[in-house]
């Protein structure tokens, strides 16, 4: 029996190395994508932003003394709309709450602005983290686009 | 070699001030290279004041707020300012967002500054 297209919901894998040089490819290959549901300039780039800080975090935090995988997952919703998984599988994180709060950051340096999760829930409709030390994290984000009728 | 997603040109006056026109990216990527660039310019110039121009930026997350912070307090710690002129929209939005109005003067780009 044929499968109905219709009922399939259309969906993107991507698995990069947790290489900073693949934060803009992340980027341009989820912005690509999200284009199907006809978002606007301003949603698009909050998208962008959104992924670059998830992917980010993974880099510098999840692996970061060792290498890894980042696996996103992008799909398109029925109501309209995308929902973005970033996952990794890193040293995770001991105290989500904490790590959410803008500017905590554990950089001794004072290079970087402990803003990437604030970043990620101002500029998505919805962020949910789930972490487990020693095994990964995952970052879902969600975000309701398209042009009004 | 991996190509850098982002660039730069400058303009120094006599009167101490250096002018930073910034393109392209800043993200954790681009923010390794361009903070040692930066950081060069600043301590062989050591301007009075420091402006950096954004509105060629074309995406910045917070990678490029933490660059940001960082010269404004290398600059402090050298007895001078750090002005951002003329975000973008895009910009403008993650700098409203981190509240970065208390710790820079931002601006659009001085009469007679090319944008």
């Amino acid at each position: 029996m044929r499968e109905d297209r219709s009922k399939r919901d259309n969906c993107m894998r991507l698995c990069l190395p947790a290489l900073s040089e693949n934060e803009g490819v992340a980027r341009a290959a989820v912005a690509a994508f999200c284009s199907l549901c006809d978002p606007t300039v301003t949603e698009l780039a909050d998208i962008k932003c959104a992924v670059s800080e998830a992917v980010t975090n993974c880099i510098v935090h999840a692996y970061r003394e060792t290498s890894g995988d980042i696996y996103i997952t992008v799909r398109l919703l029925r109501e309209g709309g995308v929902r973005i998984s970033i996952r990794d599988r890193g040293c995770g994180i001991e105290d989500v709450g904490r790590a959410l709060e803008p500017l905590f950051t554990t950089d001794a340096g004072g290079e970087r602005s402990g803003m990437g999760f604030t970043v990620m829930e101002n500029f998505m409709d919805r962020l949910a983290v789930y972490s487990r030390p020693g095994r990964g994290t995952l970052v879902v984000l969600t975000k309701h686009v398209g042009r009004e009728g | 070699m991996i190509r850098s997603n982002y660039g730069f040109e400058t303009s120094v006056t006599d009167d101490g001030l250096l002018c930073v026109y910034l393109y392209g990216e800043i993200d954790h990527h681009g923010a390794v290279g361009l903070r040692e660039d930066l950081d060069k310019l600043i301590m062989r110039e050591r301007p009075r004041r420091l402006v950096l121009n954004l509105s060629r930026i074309e995406f910045m997350d917070s990678a490029g707020l933490g660059l940001l912070m960082g010269r404004g307090r290398l600059m402090r710690e050298l007895g001078g300012v750090t002005v951002l002129a003329a975000p973008n929209p895009r910009v403008m939005k993650i700098l409203h967002l981190a509240g970065m109005e208390r710790f820079f003067e931002i601006e659009d780009a001085p009469k007679g500054e090319r944008i």
